[in-house]
């Protein structure tokens, strides 16, 4: 196992390091977005010397180098800072200042909603598609084979809006089985929760299973030449046997990959189904905070974002090591 | 003989094999008869079709081939129309198959005993337990070291020839009619192959199951095979029982197989005492990373002779190349040319240093670049070893073709796609040519062609020695290579040279035991060799001997 444990440890360094130049980027980035919170929230009128205050109070008259260090120690310290647009600036017209909502409040509720959201995506995507590729490959350009390629191909590459408006068309206008929006709020049973979810679920396992679907019939197929399989299929092995017990295991490493891809998807590019079933994820958050500049909030998200990608590759690679034997078991 | 006693039975099978868009022949027309508990052996060069026919007669072909007439019949069941249910209820069950690379055939990511064990659980013969305890029994029958445990490993933890005998086990596992061996020794060494042929040898007599065994090697069919067929593009040339085989072939064809090795260049007298060699490696030890793979070798290479490097896979050999060649320095020693010692690292040393040391490689495939035609890839050292440019560099790639036996206007815009496996290794022995070295490593040139093109490669050799008057320094694991074309040998095991000499010498007792073992275990045509062998050894022996060279 000495071999397997430094590898990983490997990878864990090199994520980690990959995570702090994603935060420079992010920080970078995101300011020079054009545009000042402090202009946008005061408007046309504001005089120069309110400007300047809530700019001094923000600590945006700082240097970028200094804001950037000050961002990064607070986040080591899981503290993301305050969020501008619910900072209380009562201040300024003279009242007492409030309680400041941080950036963790904000975020945390509407991040496990997406979590939540991802999770049952996953749960009825990730089965699905493995089982439809091992038919697939199992059935190779049979009547099926094309069947379900073209199925998977036509909803990956339709808009995903339009997806969730078929969806909603079917399931929820015309046989009103399920609710066509997903308010989710505290408080509510399980059963709801998940009863709300299902239609947006439903949408994304549309746009996410083509890809590993297709991806676990290539790799399946790639094997189905190689002397082992010829091997189990001169033993008399049945063909479902063949391909489930003996290429699949093989096999595992690309699919891995691309199961994780998409999650990541799952995680941070949902805005779209998001707005169309008014679910409050992190997505809408994330568009809201950018459009009012609400610079702590999108740069919260971004990070987390980076860190979910960085995350599941992570583990993804993981996995990919310790399903070969070769590396499990050392000679 | 009466008829049910014919287990396997063939006619007129045709086959056809997919080539981009048209169907070739693969097979015209074979037939046999397989007895019970009677070992046949297919033998022919690479593209006789030895292997598809093996299948087919399994009832089993490849993606991209078809049977297209003929019958197969197996104890009474036509194979050819049979439904792939009936087929699969036979296979591992009745017929099994051993493949050639056991290393590909057994699945990466299972371990041996679950692969072992499949066939019989799955086709109900016995339980898993049972299975399990009688693998445990084939393995120590198989002499496979630690029978009780070496199953629970994984392929990859266990060596070649153990995985070979490994798969044998696993193809008796149901106790079959029939099993197919297609070349089961052919990626081993000499001294490993010996076991696996006796280890197979001594199963299929013991229960008394009917074989097919493949081969190139006439000496190993030799001594497997009750009767041999020979196979020659698809074509049957003739049949007939081991021992007249070997003693009257009627047929051309076979008669030349048979002369292969008679091929013996005479041994050079010895070079003028205080002659300087043309390479003289010194007490050199190398490494890779941290693990020494040479020790303290020393040898010497003499203008226009031929000195063979023996030894078995891992004993250092393409090594020792890699430290002359200055690919690999070395951590202590030297290699001298003509006296004056060279810098380790060939990025140190004068073109003149690099011109007069060239390379031929095992795989003429993957050495010879196949975007570029025989004149582009002969005429770049031409050009940056000799200076030669424009029509001064073509007619000079012209005379190097002509020097290799190839009409010049034929291959010098061909690329090397169109050329078969021996004119792509005469095409790297112009490369190395194109830069007038004094000296040439062969590096296994021979041991990936068909007998009778390694035998033109091996003449065409010994004809530039003497009209160039080279030196070659030898790789092989082919002891009958080396018996035709050395001056001398040496031999290696471990990274340390065992013993050196003068061929004539080497190959006359006393040996040093481990040339002795190597020297005793070249299979040769007689069919009695094994077993005399095997006599003269002492059964136990052999597998001891086998343990400590693992």
């Amino acid at each position: 196992m000495g071999s397997v444990a430094r590898i990983i440890l490997q990878r864990l360094v090199l994520g980690l390091l990959t995570l702090l130049v994603v935060s420079i980027v992010i920080f970078t980035a995101v300011n020079m977005l054009p545009g000042d919170f402090a202009q946008a929230i005061l408007g046309q009128g504001a005089t120069p010397e309110a400007v300047d205050a809530i700019r001094k109070d923000l600590g945006l008259d700082q240097p970028l180098v200094v804001r950037y260090f000050d961002w990064l120690a607070g986040a080591l310290r899981g503290d993301m800072g305050s969020s501008f647009a619910q900072a209380n600036f009562a201040s300024f017209v003279g009242a007492e200042a409030g309680e400041r909502v941080t950036v963790l409040d904000q975020i945390a509720p509407r991040f496990s909603n997406t979590m939540f959201l991802a999770t049952v995506t996953a749960a009825i995507a990730v089965p699905i598609s493995l089982f439809l590729g091992v038919l697939a490959a199992l059935y190779r350009n049979s009547v099926f084979d094309r069947a379900a390629n073209i199925f998977t191909l036509t909803s990956i590459s339709s808009p995903e809006f339009f997806l969730a408006y078929i969806l909603i068309l079917f399931l929820a206008v015309l046989n009103p089985v399920l609710p066509s929006l997903s308010n989710i709020f505290e408080g509510m049973t399980f059963a709801d929760r998940l009863e709300k979810t299902l239609l947006p679920a439903l949408t994304l396992t549309l746009v996410v299973t083509a890809h590993m679907m297709r991806m676990t019939r290539a790799a399946i197929i790639n094997l189905l030449a190689s002397p082992y399989i010829e091997m189990a299929r001169l033993k008399g092995i049945s063909p479902m046997r063949v391909i489930v017990r003996h290429a699949l295991p093989n096999a595992l490493a690309p699919i891995i990959n691309v199961v994780a891809l998409n999650l990541a998807y799952l995680i941070t590019g949902v805005v779209v189904i998001e707005v169309v079933f008014v679910y409050p994820g992190i997505g809408q958050l994330f568009v809201d905070s950018v459009k009012i500049r609400d610079i702590p909030v999108v740069q919260a998200c971004c990070l987390i974002f980076a860190a979910a990608y960085i995350l599941l590759n992570l583990m993804a690679d993981i996995l990919s090591i310790l399903s070969n034997p070769r590396l499990r078991h050392p000679k | 003989m009466a008829d049910r006693d014919i287990l396997v039975k063939v006619r007129n099978l045709y086959l056809e094999g997919r080539s981009d868009e048209t169907w070739i022949p693969i097979i015209n027309g074979a037939s046999f008869d397989l007895r019970r508990g009677e070992v046949l052996g297919l033998i022919g060069e690479s593209g006789a079709g030895k292997s598809t026919l093996g299948l087919a007669a399994m009832g089993f072909t490849r993606d991209g081939v078809r049977i297209t007439s003929g019958k197969v019949l197996f104890d009474g069941v036509d194979l050819i129309n049979a439904s792939a249910a009936v087929k699969r209820e036979l296979l591992g069950r009745r017929i099994a198959y051993v493949a050639q690379s056991a290393a590909a055939s057994f699945n990466p990511a299972h371990k041996l005993i679950d692969q072992h064990t499949e066939a019989p659980v799955q086709h109900r013969v016995s339980s898993r337990i049972d299975s399990e305890r009688d693998a445990m029994e084939l393995y120590e029958k198989l002499r496979l070291p630690d029978p009780e445990h070496i199953g629970f490993r994984y392929p990859h933890q266990v060596s070649g020839g153990q995985l070979q005998r490994a798969m044998t086990a696993m193809a008796m596992s149901c106790r079959p009619d029939l099993i197919i061996f297609d070349e089961p020794t052919t990626a081993l060494d000499v001294t490993t192959q010996i076991e696996v042929l006796a280890s197979i040898r001594d199963i299929v007599s013991q229960f008394d199951t009917a074989a097919i065994y493949i081969t190139h090697d006439l000496a190993v069919v030799a001594q497997m095979a009750d009767r041999i067929k020979v196979m020659l593009k698809g074509d049957e040339v003739e049949e007939s029982d081991t021992r007249t085989m070997l003693a009257s072939p009627t047929q051309d064809y076979t008669k030349s197989l048979w002369a292969v090795r008679s091929f013996q260049r005479p041994q050079k007298p010895p070079p003028p005492a205080g002659a300087v060699p043309v390479v003289s490696v010194k007490n050199v030890t190398a490494a890779y990373g941290r693990v020494k793979v040479l020790h303290d070798i020393t040898f010497d290479i003499h203008a226009g002779r031929t000195v063979a490097v023996v030894g078995e896979s891992g004993s250092g050999k393409s090594t020792a190349a890699r430290v002359i060649t200055g690919l690999l320095p070395p951590l202590e020693g030297v290699v001298e040319f003509e006296g004056e010692p060279m810098p380790g690292d060939y990025r140190k040393r004068t073109k003149m240093q690099l011109r007069q040391a060239q390379m031929i490689y095992q795989m003429a495939d993957t050495a010879l670049n196949p975007r570029k035609t025989i004149g582009e890839i002969i005429g770049r050292p031409v050009e940056f070893y000799m200076g030669l440019k424009g029509q001064e560099k073509r007619e000079r790639v012209k005379e190097l073709l002509r020097e290799i036996e190839l009409e010049p206007d034929q291959f010098i815009d061909r690329l090397p796609s169109e050329l078969s496996g021996g004119q792509k290794q005469r095409v790297g022995i112009a490369r190395a040519l194109a830069a007038e070295p004094k000296f040439i490593i062969c590096d296994e040139v021979t041991s990936a062609l068909d007998q009778l093109v390694a035998e033109g490669i091996l003449r065409l050799l010994a004809k530039l020695q003497d009209e160039l008057g080279l030196s070659y320094m030898f790789i092989t694991h082919d002891l009958a290579t080396v018996r035709s074309i050395a001056d001398e040998v040496v031999v290696m095991k471990d990274g340390r040279v065992v013993e050196q000499g003068p061929k004539t010498e080497m190959f006359r007792p006393p040996h040093h035991p481990y040339t002795d073992l190597l020297l005793s275990s070249v299979p040769e045509m007689d069919p009695d060799w094994l077993t005399n062998l095997l006599a003269e050894r002492g059964v136990d022996n052999i597998g001891d001997a086998a343990v400590g060279n693992m």
